[in-house]
């Protein structure tokens, strides 16, 4: 473990950031490096950042995040329509509403602790997902998903005399628009700034108190300390996050559907932050990476780019090879992700961080002794 | 002398056990006073009407002037009660410095503050206090250690220095010493009988007679549910409820 001191915090910090932006060249050789995977691999990142705060610190396991990136999502895409294809305004916008939402479904869900409290919020995030689907077609357009159309009011664009004549307008940042690395570098910049405020959070008093809570609730409360506002500071912050990452899905490609608040949304970023490291600072970074770029291979693995794999084999085994194989890759790669997942719990239960701290104490064989229990340390 | 605590006629019944039958206790203001009964008899289940963990069903609590009861945990330690419990509570995965440091900014910024953007490394007095009251329990050595990774004893410890750091007016103590070699029962005498000298109210609950003698002022002894006897140190000894109280009156 390293000391948080902040000294080590800057540096970390500083080589947080240098390897965020230069991900273009360093991912290229396992074919990665290219803009629309890396704006996924930033904003998944964030959206676990934010979820680690409240799980990986204060220990509340949520079920339901997907619901404040959905939210977040519409929000940035009403403000597209209705304001300015400018992301700035969408990206305030989403963190707000989903902040107030988030406020409100933590106020109630976090009247319970453990396994109820996350079976409140998954309900809660399916609540959410089919009222998006009914009574809320208005705002959400159901099944359709909420899209943007030549006819829409874009105030702001047009008090600014931007038209966007006969053609569908795209997100853009003051002129610059958000496609292409552009796009990532947007997405990049607020995920660092997103690991700033975690890595702050951790080290201040109210980072300690959240950690308190996750470690001996009941004798916080014995301490003197108000358990419940914490907690909902907590399940807000994460909640904004959550919406954030949702406005950047929007602002790469303008529009929001229902099923990105399904709770197998919600369960992904579970299983990034428990993957990465719950608890950890780089950990959830991690795991949404690793999945995302996973998710990007196997899923596109299809039966003939498989045959053609394993055409070396003879013809009765290759068939045999592709049948099984089919099974982990394209719709089945969440088979993948699955065992993927197990054998990390099992052998890894802090994660890919307590892989790399297992590592790192090979090669530092001098600081042994100083401290094995990487996965409850809040920093590294 | 004036009474800081003062119970009135506290009943508690779990479902047929009448746990606390009519207790009535009046805690004198910086004296130690000590509870001892047999297993079972409800001294644990007082403390809990004390510091918000159960209501009981009847009677008052009177802290310092102002009822206990309705009151939320964490408002009645803000009033300043701080309890040391039978079985370690304390923040396992957290270092011990940081254990001792929750309560100094519990005390600091009250209930609720948002403040998370100061580096809690960088609050100079938090810490120094609380690796001075580390130092008064012995277990500076320890302050960078996992608090999990600490014998029974000296988690027992560690939870009285998150006590005391509080400046508590009241501090209740079950079984302080638990758990405790000899030695080390000595030191947390020496202990308490020196933070007597600031002038904080102790209510200890303890089984080692050689504990309730050399700190208490007065004794209440509990059976049953109800005080059965209650007196100075030197009345207490020849009681023989309390001989019988104890079966045999091994202990005494
Ligand atoms: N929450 C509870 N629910 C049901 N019964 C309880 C509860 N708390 C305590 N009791 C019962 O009340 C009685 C008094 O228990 P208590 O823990 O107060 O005893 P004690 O005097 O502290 O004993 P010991 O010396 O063993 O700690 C016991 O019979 C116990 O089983
Ligand atoms: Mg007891």
């Amino acid at each position: 473990m390293i000391a948080p001191t902040a000294r080590n915090d800057l540096i970390l910090i500083g080589a947080f950031a240098a390897a965020v932006l230069t991900a273009p060249l360093w991912l290229a050789p396992i074919g990665a490096g290219y803009p629309d995977l890396l704006q996924k691999f930033a904003i998944y990142g964030l959206f676990a950042i934010g979820f680690n705060i409240l799980f990986g610190f204060t220990g509340y396991l949520s079920f339901g995040h997907a619901a404040f990136l959905g939210v977040g999502s519409y929000a940035a895409v009403w403000s597209f329509k209705l304001l300015t294809m400018n992301v700035l305004p969408a990206v305030f916008f989403a963190v707000l509403v989903s902040g107030l939402f988030a406020l409100a479904i933590g106020f109630i869900s976090l009247r319970r602790t453990g396994i109820y409290f996350s079976i409140l919020t998954l309900a809660f995030a399916q609540m959410s997902y089919n009222l998006a689907y009914s009574v809320l077609t208005p705002i959400t357009n159901g099944e359709t998903g909420l899209q943007l159309t030549t006819s829409d009011p874009r105030i702001l664009d047009k008090m600014a005399g931007i038209d966007y004549g006969a053609a569908l307008p795209t997100t853009d940042l003051f002129g610059t628009e958000m496609t292409g690395y552009p796009g990532f570098y947007f997405c990049a910049v607020l995920m660092i700034i997103g690991f700033v405020i975690a890595v702050r959070i951790a080290r201040s008093p109210f980072g300690t108190m959240l950690r308190a809570i996750k470690s001996n609730q009941n004798r916080l409360n014995y301490t003197g300390i108000n358990t419940r506002p914490y907690a909902l500071a907590a399940f807000v912050i994460s909640g904004m996050y959550a919406g954030l990452a949702g406005a950047l899905l929007a602002c790469t490609d303008p529009l929001a559907g229902a099923e990105r608040m399904q709770w197998t949304a919600s369960g992904e970023v579970v299983l990034m932050t428990i993957l990465g490291g719950a608890g950890t600072l780089l950990g959830p970074v991690f795991g949404a990476g690793v999945i995302k770029y996973f998710e990007n291979i196997f899923s596109a693995f299809n039966h003939d780019i498989l045959m053609s794999i394993f055409d070396f084999l003879p013809g009765w085994l290759q068939g045999i090879v592709v049948t099984v194989s089919g099974l982990f890759v394209g719709e089945g790669w969440h088979l993948t992700l699955g065992a993927l997942f197990m054998i990390i719990v099992i052998f890894l239960p802090g994660g890919l961080m307590e892989g790399v701290g297992r590592i790192a104490k090979l090669f530092r064989k001098d600081g042994g002794a100083a401290n094995s229990s990487v996965s409850t340390a809040p920093g590294e | 002398m004036t009474s800081i605590l003062q119970v009135k006629n506290v009943n508690k019944s779990f479902g047929g056990l009448k746990a606390l039958n009519n207790v009535e206790l009046s805690v004198e203001q910086g004296t130690v006073h000590a509870i001892i009964g047999p297993n079972g008899a409800g001294k644990s289940t007082l403390l809990n009407c004390f510091v918000g963990r159960l209501t009981p069903d009847t009677g008052t609590v009177d802290f310092d002037g102002t009822s206990l009861l309705g009151k939320q945990p964490h408002e009645i330690n803000q009033v300043g009660v701080s309890r040391v419990f039978q079985t370690p509570e304390i923040f396992g995965d957290l270092s011990l410095v940081e254990n001792v440091m929750i309560p100094t900014l519990a005390r600091r910024d009250g209930a609720f503050k948002l403040n998370p953007w100061q580096r809690v490394d960088s609050i100079a007095e938090v810490r120094e206090k609380a690796e001075h009251l580390l130092a008064d329990v012995d277990l500076q050595d320890k302050k960078d250690m996992i608090a999990n990774s600490l014998s029974r004893g000296d988690k027992r410890r560690l939870e009285l220095a998150m006590c005391l750091v509080q400046d508590p007016k009241l501090l209740l103590l079950d079984e302080p010493t638990a758990g405790m070699s000899r030695a080390d029962t000595n030191k947390t005498i020496d202990l308490l009988k020196r933070i007597g000298e600031r002038g904080i109210t102790k209510i200890v609950i303890e089984h080692d007679m050689h504990v309730v003698f050399s700190l208490a002022n007065k004794i209440s002894v509990m059976a049953q549910g109800t005080v059965i006897a209650e007196g100075k140190p030197e009345q207490i000894k020849g009681d023989p409820r309390v001989q019988e109280a104890y079966l045999g009156g091994a202990h005494l």
